[in-house]
C-alpha cells in the first residue's frame, strides 16, 4: 500500500539563511534541500540569496556559485553542463529537471531544489539510484541477435528502421521521468518505471535486435508494464523532449497485437 | 547498496507528493481515479432508490425525499459530474490504448476539451432534468 506521507525521519524542517552580500542589485532566494548522515538531524531547507547580477543563466551556475562562494558543504551531481550526462538531474520549481538546462528566468518567485523525487537521498540533491540502475540491467539493453552477423559487412539499417528509433537512443537515463511518475513512487519496487520502459522498447523497435519475443515475455506483466496508467507526467517533465508515454503505449500494442 | 548504511539510521527519502506541481496530466489522472469509485458509491444509491421503489409507496417516498432533499441533490450532482467526466476521459484513454493523441500538446489540448465536455453536459442535463420536472 502507498504511503502518501513522509516517514518521521523524512519530515522537511527548515534551516539556515545565507543573506544576500550588500548591494546585490538582482537578489534571488534559492531554497534547497539539504541532508547529510553525519549529524542524526532530519532534512532542512536552506536558503541562499544570489546576486543575479553576478551569476550564470541557469540554476546549475547558481548551484556552483554557492557551493565556490557560499557554502561548500552543498552536494549535487553535475558534469557536462549542456544537457547531455544526464547527472544534474533533480526537482526544481515542482518539476523534475536538469539544472543546466533550466534558467533561472523561467523559475518565478523563490527557486525551490530538491532531489529527485520519492528516492532515498545519500546526500542534500543526491539520490540513491540502484533500483533504477539494477531495474535497467534486468531489461538487458544490448543487441541480442541469433543468426549470425554477415561476414563481410556491417549489420545495416534501412532509412525506414533506422527512424524507429529516434525519440529513443537520445535518452540519457537522468530519470525525470521515473520520479516524476506517481506509479513508480507507489509501485517503484516492482513497476520498471518510464526511462526504463521507454529503454526496453528501445531495443524491441530495433530491426537488427532478434530478441522482441522475448522481451516482450520478460514485460508481460502486472507491474513490470502495466503499472502505468497513462498519467504523462513521463512526458510532460522530459528534459530531452522525449516521450516515453508513448513508447509505453506502443509496448502495451505490441502485446495486443502478437496474441 | 547504498540505500543500507553502517550507521543504522536509514536514509531519508526525498519528498514527492508534497513538493510536485499538480499539473493537468496528474490532476485530471487521479480525478479519474476518484470520479471512478464515486461512481460506484452512487449505483449503491440507485440500488437503494429501486429497491425502495418495489418495496411500497411508503419506503420510495422517505428514499425519494432524500434523494430530493438539497443535499440529495448536491450528491446526485457531484455523481452527474462524475458519470460525465468517467466518461469524456475514458473516450481520452481508448485513444491513449491506440496509440493516438500522446504529444503533449495533444494530453494538454484534449484535458482541458474532457474538462468543458464534463461541466458542459452536466450543466446540460440538470437543465433539461429540472425543466422536465417542472412541467
Amino acid at each position: 500500500m502507498a504511503q502518501f506521507t513522509l516517514p518521521a525521519n523524512s519530515k522537511v524542517g527548515v534551516g539556515k539563511t545565507f543573506p544576500a552580500p550588500s548591494g546585490a542589485k538582482d537578489v534571488r532566494a534559492f531554497k534547497i534541500y539539504r541532508w547529510n548522515g553525519d549529524d542524526g538531524q532530519n532534512p532542512r531547507i536552506d536558503t541562499y540569496e544570489i546576486d543575479l547580477a553576478d551569476c550564470g543563466p541557469m540554476v546549475l551556475d547558481a548551484l556552483i556559485k554557492i557551493k565556490n562562494e557560499i557554502d561548500p558543504t552543498l552536494t549535487f551531481r553535475r558534469s557536462c553542463r549542456e544537457g547531455i550526462c544526464g547527472s544534474c538531474s533533480m526537482n526544481i520549481d515542482g518539476t523534475n529537471t536538469l539544472a543546466c538546462l533550466k534558467g533561472i528566468e523561467e523559475v518565478r518567485g523563490d527557486v525551490k531544489i530538491y532531489p529527485l523525487p520519492h528516492l532515498p537521498v545519500v546526500k542534500d540533491l543526491v539520490p540513491d539510484l540502484s533500483q533504477p540502475y539494477a531495474q535497467y540491467t534486468s531489461i538487458e539493453p544490448w543487441l541480442q541477435t541469433e543468426s549470425p552477423p554477415p561476414p563481410d559487412k556491417e549489420q545495416l539499417q534501412s532509412v525506414e528502421e533506422r527512424n524507429k528509433i529516434d525519440g529513443l537512443w537520445e535518452c540519457i537515463l537522468c530519470f525525470c521521468c521515473s520520479t516524476s511518475c506517481p506509479s513508480y513512487w507507489w509501485n517503484g519496487d516492482r513497476y520498471l518505471g518510464p526511462a526504463i520502459l521507454l529503454q526496453a522498447y528501445r531495443w524491441i523497435a530495433d530491426s537488427r535486435d532478434e530478441h522482441t519475443g522475448e522481451r516482450l515475455d520478460a514485460l508481460e506483466d502486472p507491474f513490470r508494464l502495466y503499472r502505468c496508467h497513462t498519467i504523462m507526467n513521463c512526458t510532460r517533465t522530459c528534459p530531452k523532449g522525449l516521450n516515453p508515454a508513448k513508447a509505453i503505449a506502443e509496448i502495451k500494442k505490441l502485446m495486443i497485437e502478437r496474441r | 547498496m547504498a540505500t543500507e548504511r553502517a550507521t543504522g539510521r536509514p536514509r531519508p527519502l526525498s519528498p514527492h507528493l508534497q513538493i510536485y506541481r499538480p499539473q493537468i496530466t496528474s490532476v485530471l489522472s487521479i480525478l479519474h481515479r476518484a470520479t471512478g469509485i464515486a461512481l460506484s458509491v452512487g449505483t449503491l444509491m440507485l440500488v437503494w432508490w429501486l429497491v425502495a421503489a418495489a418495496s411500497g409507496p411508503a419506503a420510495f417516498a422517505s428514499a425519494q425525499g432524500f434523494i430530493t432533499s438539497w443535499f440529495g441533490l448536491l450528491l446526485l450532482f457531484g455523481w452527474t459530474f462524475a458519470l460525465f467526466f468517467h466518461l469524456c476521459n475514458g473516450i481520452r484513454h481508448l485513444f491513449w490504448d491506440a496509440g493516438q493523441g500522446l504529444e503533449i500538446k495533444q494530453v494538454y489540448a484534449s484535458g482541458w476539451a474532457v474538462v468543458a465536455a464534463s461541466g458542459g453536459l452536466t450543466v446540460l442535463a440538470w437543465i433539461i432534468g429540472l425543466a422536465g420536472r417542472g412541467s
